[in-house]
């Protein structure tokens, strides 16, 4: 066992070195130079110049890179060119919204996923389950950007129940509000994770409800409620919790969507202002956060897998 | 039927629809069971012995297997009854033990928990109350250090004692009904031998009625008062346990007890097995469905299908030219050698 | 069934079981039809397709420049079937020429993707060794990436045209479809008739073509499906958020980024068409594409048993 976690370690730390290489050569390979951006109508060859070893931008790209590094692990990710506040202080403010999306989705989307799943494996090809199917193929065919519009359309411009674009107010300020503004996006957010949720156990839930420790648990006289809950559904959250991992990259995606979508302050609207300000530093700052973030919690997935299944371990 | 009865079986008859037409698993079967006595039912894979016991149990479900007949336990009649009153029997009136325990019991649950469960379910007892039983049952099922065993996950014992611990589960709320499916196959032989003796000895300390099935005559020899052999979902004979080892009248019986290995016999003597494969259920040929595999067999078995006719008390068969000289005529058929399993 | 004892097997026998086998699979009823609806939306895909490639031919209002005798943010009625939208365009027709955006990006990104992920995937997983764990390695560490950041930030800085963005998003699909296609080749590579077929001297090349690719064609095509399908929502929300093909340029996404503008009545006027139709275009695209990737991984999968 500890072999096998000393081998994943050490993989992560490849996997983060390479992520943080790939990051930096990211942003420096492509056109544009953050002087100009600064300067702007100031640019004249010499100030450009003075700029570039001000930022030491007239080393070598790998001495750039060292010194980058150097400077994250003491904590600095840099400044803004424009804004002039620290890359970690507009991440830190950015982070807790997207944080609050992606809890508040799988919230709704576990709390749907779960009873549908339940309920279409214990008839399964029968009425419900055909429903529930074809339910989650529409919802694959509604992606943030086009059932958001939609969603808009109908409840906060048609029927005002949900405020429109944004109208995002922090947590700290008003609670009731904050939940407010964010039910649509959460709402928008949990419809892909519906679906993986819904197909993994449900499909799970069918081949141990074959199982024989179940035909023994009904042979007890038990109901089929507590069987469903108390024998079934832990042999069959195993999956879920195998993919959890894998669906992290794709949530972050859809997360940096919605709030595009709907503008609220979270990280994507943080990225996509400052790549299109040339602002190369928060891009480096953010992108790096966001790729060892992803990281991080596939790393601690699998970890918690080969708890749960520690056959895993043994491969 | 006297007061001891507790099961009574007529005529059933199960079938499964498949894409392929229904199968017929079992058909036309009949039985009685008393207080205290145990019935053996053995049969190849494929004879329709397991969908017998489940049907007799209530377990198959209803949406592909159509039951007929009628199936009474202690007079009131429980096939095709619905499932919530069903679960009022099981375990407390009807149990059963299944054939793999590795299978059977849930691998991620501690045993002991698997134990009390159906106490604190059906019989309500308190956490404390159930614990008590529950180790008192796994002495009971010859289990030693019960409290250790207690916290153990299935993986962590061995064979026989899981299959010990499904025992001890079955008959944790007092059942009077056995079933038991296979209880042995796959286990250690010597390890066989024990839990067959455990189940013996319970059955007869509770006074319970116990179904064995089994593929194994041997099994079945010294601890059944009565046998049913069964072939391709019919039963093709029964009769009182000695009388069937003393004089078998159908062939396949003689064919099951020459297959079985034994002992005596000398090393690399040839193991005799049944030729031919077992019948397709889907597609039940005319005739008696031994036929094709009998080697006694004549014309008129491969036309005419033999019903069921008690000869001698308790001791019924179905076949045109049962073992021995005698006809279906009345005769009883020639005395045989006596068998020892 | 004959009366001839199975115990020494005659032709005559071997004749009768042969019968039996024939008469099996002809009353095999079990359906593996493709069934209705998928016939429907293989058939609403074609017709978007087509649509998308003729329309220059069909005759449509010019979808870039508006025509102001029409009316504006209209909208369905006799002269534009689905209405205008606030630049006195035509809505079909804007949603006709967009749908060739999101099929070229859709399917081209997918080819690319295959060439690029599937055809070393194979070649890798078939040879073993030293290659295979490399690029098993690197898939993983191009996996770890979020491709979305990665591909927002090289296209905001590369360029919008047609071509580099599916270029882009094809190379960010080829890791995944290299897994999948190397996880396929794998489960069909080690089998014994692949093994037979390299005893008889058949070289890599023949083996790959002529044994392995028909075997993994069905998951290659149900997979590549939905790969088409993803690669189009991604597509789809990098335009709506002004990261693809630049207006006037119909996209279904930009369309929809337009219609989201107007309903926050940015400009003092709504038009929910802008939304409701490239919303409903996209919907039944995608769920198209799901559809028939999954019935064609139904029908193909030979282990699925349907009681």
């Amino acid at each position: 066992m500890a072999r096998y976690i000393t081998k994943r370690v050490v993989l992560l730390v490849v996997i983060i070195i390479f992520v943080s290489i790939a990051t930096f050569f990211l942003v420096h390979l492509l056109p544009g130079n953050p002087a100009t951006t600064i300067l702007g109508p100031n640019a004249t060859p010499q100030n450009v110049a003075a700029i570039n070893r001000q930022l030491g931008l007239n080393k070598p790209l790998w001495q750039q890179y060292f010194v980058w590094i150097g400077n994250v692990f003491q904590g600095n990710l840099g400044q803004s060119y424009t804004t002039h506040e620290t890359t970690t202080s507009i991440i830190a403010q950015a982070f807790p919204i997207d944080l609050e999306l992606i809890i508040l989705s799988q919230i709704f989307a576990f709390a749907l996923a779960f009873p549908m799943a339940m309920h279409a494996a214990r008839r399964p090809n029968k009425l419900f389950d055909q429903a529930a199917n074809s339910g989650t193929f529409a919802m694959l065919a509604l992606p943030p950007f086009v059932i958001a519009p939609v969603l808009v359309l109908l409840f906060a411009v048609h029927w005002h129940v949900f405020p429109g674009p944004a109208s995002y107010v922090p947590l700290t300020q008003n609670f009731w509000s904050n939940v407010h503004t964010m039910l649509l996006p959460s709402i928008v957010l949990a419809l892909g994770s519906i679906v993986v949720y819904f197909r993994l156990l449900r499909n799970d839930l069918i081949s141990t409800l074959q199982e024989d420790f179940i035909t023994m648990a009904r042979s007890k006289g038990l109901s089929d409620r507590r069987i469903m809950w108390r024998h079934a559904l832990r042999p069959s959250s195993i999956s879920l919790l195998a993919s959890a991992g894998v669906t992290v990259g794709s949530l972050i995606a859809g997360t940096f969507i919605v709030e595009l979508l709907l503008q609220m302050p979270g990280l994507g609207y943080q990225l996509i202002s400052s790549v299109n300000q040339d602002d190369y530093t928060v891009v480096q700052g953010i992108t790096l956060f966001v790729a060892v973030a992803i990281v991080l919690i596939n790393f601690i997935f699998d970890f918690l897998f080969t708890i749960v299944d520690p056959r895993i371990a043994r491969e | 039927m006297s007061e001891r009865t507790v099961l009574e079986v007529e005529n059933l008859e199960v079938a499964f629809a498949t894409s392929r037409g229904p199968l017929r698993a079992v058909q036309g079967v009949s039985l009685e069971l008393e207080q205290g006595k145990t019935l053996g039912i053995v049969g190849e894979s494929g004879s329709g012995k397991t969908v017998l016991s489940r049907a007799i149990m209530g377990l198959l479900p209803r949406t592909t297997a159509s039951q007929s007949g009628s199936v009474r336990y202690k007079g009131a009649q429980i096939l095709n009854a619905p499932d919530d009153e069903l679960r009022k029997l099981w375990s407390t009136h009807i149990a059963m033990v299944f054939q793999d325990p590795m299978t059977s019991l849930n691998p991620v649950q501690r045993i002991g928990h698997q134990i009390t469960e159906p106490l604190r379910v059906h019989l309500k007892l308190s956490k404390s109350e159930a614990k008590e039983t529950a180790l008192s049952l796994l002495m009971q099922v010859g289990i030693p250090s019960p409290t250790e065993r207690y916290e153990a996950y299935p993986a962590q014992l061995s064979g026989g004692m899981r299959q010990r611990v499904v025992i001890a589960i079955a008959l944790a709320c007092a059942p009077r009904l056995l079933l038991a499916d296979e209880p042995t196959t796959g286990l250690d032989v010597t390890v066989q031998a024990q839990i067959l003796d455990l189940l013996g000895h319970l059955q007869h300390e509770r006074d319970m009625a116990m179904i064995l099935v089994t593929h194994d005559l041997g099994v079945v020899a010294t601890r059944t008062d009565e046998i049913i052999v069964m072939y391709a979902g019919n039963v093709v004979e029964r009769a009182p346990t000695n009388v069937l080892f003393k004089s078998m009248a159908m062939p396949y019986t003689e064919a099951l007890l020459n297959s079985m290995p034994r002992l005596a016999n000398p090393s690399h003597t040839r193991l005799t097995a049944i030729d031919g494969r077992p019948p397709d259920l889907l597609r039940p040929t005319p005739g008696c469905p031994f036929s094709p595999r009998c080697p006694y067999a004549q014309d008129k078995c491969h036309v005419e299908k033999p019903s069921l006719v008690e000869t001698a008390p308790g001791h019924s068969y179905a076949c045109w030219y049962p073992l021995g000289a005698g006809r279906r005529d009345g005769n009883a058929p020639a005395q045989r050698e006596p068998v020892v399993p | 069934m004959s009366s001839v004892s199975l115990t020494h097997p005659t032709n005559e026998a071997f004749a009768d079981i042969k019968g039996e086998i024939a008469a099996e699979e002809a009353a095999d009823t079990t359906k593996k039809r493709l069934g209705p609806l998928f016939w429907g939306c293989a058939g609403f895909i074609v017709l978007v397709a087509f649509l998308a490639t003729f329309a220059s031919v069909l005759p449509l209002p010019n979808p870039d420049l508006g025509n102001y005798s029409s009316a504006q943010n209209a909208g369905p009625g006799w002269g534009h079937l689905l209405g205008t939208d606030d630049l006195y365009r035509d809505i079909l027709s804007r949603l006709i020429y967009g749908a060739r955006v999101s099929l070229v990006v859709g399917f081209g990104g997918a080819l690319i993707g295959l060439a690029l992920g599937g055809i070393p995937a194979m070649i890798s997983a078939f040879r073993r060794g030293r290659v295979d764990t490399v690029l098993n390695t690197t898939s993983y560490v191009f996996l770890a990436f979020p491709a979305i950041v990665a591909v927002i930030a090289i296209v905001s800085f590369w360029g919008h045209s047609l071509f580099k963005i599916t270029l882009i998003i094809g190379i960010f699909a080829a890791p995944l479809i290299y897994r999948v296609v190397r996880a396929a080749t794998l489960s069909y590579a080690t089998r014994d008739f692949v093994l037979a077929a390299k005893a008889l001297g058949a070289s890599d090349t023949r083996i790959l073509t002529r044994e392995i690719l028909p075997n993994i064609m069905p998951t290659i095509v149900s997979f590549g499906l939905i790969a088409v399908a993803t690669i189009i929502v991604l597509e789809g929300s990098l335009a709506f958020l002004g990261l693809s093909v630049q207006p006037p340029t119909p996209s279904w996404g930009n369309m929809l980024n337009e219609g989201a503008s107007l309903l926050t009545g940015a400009k003092g006027q709504t038009n929910p068409w802008l939304v409701i139709f490239p919303a409903s275009a996209m919907f039944l695209l995608l769920f198209s594409l799901n559809v028939v990737a999954d019935k064609l991984r139904a029908y193909f999968d030979v282990t699925e048993i349907k009681l």
